[in-house]
């Protein structure tokens, strides 16, 4: 397969690194923004749910924390799978980065799902829920992700390993998607992702999409800051980054 | 704003998830810039040498 040239350097650390530093700023910046607007949006401007009244507002950081969850798992499993079929160091180290975020949206969306029920359905927590325990396995994922990265002394066999693991998890996340659609249970069906449209009112829709751009972007800041720790880690025997860390003092 | 905090009733479900919501996301950066410092300073310390069990292997064919 032939790359074009430029793209090659995204398999260059102290580029990758380079870049990361100058992006996440910027990135970290507009998710700040984007989430006060969206919480402004969601708390105060939008209208109460007809139904549910005031406690509908759980939705602008539930569906896009577990929107993060799903999206992040499945860009830890991409970048697994390109570092495990061409050998890049950089996409190993993107996928480690991931996990530690992606748990982190998997127990706030559980958490705030948990909360929201509550009120809603009456009970904190249905094991019998299809997205409840899809989601729960989501979490075990990424943590037995961690814990086998951390069974291994080699790094490289690390890398490996739970590359496997990462790629086959993937099968989950498209189960979580539909599982509302496949089985009927606690969890409403799609409002937002629907053939003829969103069932949900353009006041109540905005702050939604405002706050998963948010998460998104607050997401990959995330991200970036853990891939330059990341790179650091496995390039501390290389000449530039002798370099770097000499030439700032801890 | 007394209207505005008891959220029409579910103050006690509403508040508290945006406060998890808010500790979540803090702590995300925290641990993120703390990682990275701290992988820092120890390439800082090692002084070039990576420990040895931590080095890829090379496998002859």
């Amino acid at each position: 397969m032939k790359l074009p040239r430029w793209f090659h350097r995204f398999g260059s650390p102290p580029w990758v690194y380079g870049l990361a530093g100058a992006l996440g700023p910027w990135i970290g910046g507009i998710a700040i923004v984007l989430i006060a607007a969206g919480t402004f949006g969601g708390l105060v401007l939008a209208p109460p749910d007809y139904l549910q009244g005031d406690s509908f507002r759980i939705i602008y950081i539930h569906v896009p924390s577990a929107y993060v969850s799903m999206m992040a798992y499945v860009i830890l499993a991409v970048a697994a799978a390109i570092g495990f079929i061409w050998r890049l160091k950089l996409a190993h180290a993107a996928a480690v980065s991931i996990a530690p975020i992606g748990a982190s949206f998997t127990f706030l969306a559980l958490a705030t799902g948990a909360i929201w029920g509550k009120p809603t359905w009456g009970t904190f927590w249905q094991w019998t829920d299809p997205r409840i325990m899809f989601e729960l396995l989501l979490l075990f994922l990424y943590l037995g992700y961690m814990a086998l990265r951390a069974a291994f002394e080699d790094r490289d066999k690390a890398d490996r390993v739970s590359a496997i693991l990462g790629v086959v998890g993937v099968v989950n996340v498209p189960i979580i998607h539909y599982s509302v659609i496949w089985w009927n249970s606690l969890h409403q069906g799609p409002t937002i992702s629907r053939l003829d449209g969103p069932t949900i009112t353009t006041d109540m829709l905005v702050p939604l999409l405002v706050m998963i751009l948010g998460f998104t972007f607050f997401f990959f800041w995330l991200l970036l800051s853990r891939l330059q720790g990341e790179i650091v880690e496995r390039e501390q025997a290389t000449r530039w980054l002798r370099e770097l860390v000499e030439e700032s003092p801890g | 704003m007394m209207s505005f905090l008891q959220m029409g009733g579910y103050a006690a479900y509403v508040w508290p998830a945006y406060g998890i919501t808010l500790l979540v996301l803090v702590l995300n950066v925290w641990s993120a810039r703390r990682s990275h410092r701290r992988k820092l300073d120890r390439a800082r310390l090692s002084d070039g040498r990576e420990d040895a069990s931590k080095q890829p292997t090379v496998r002859r064919l």
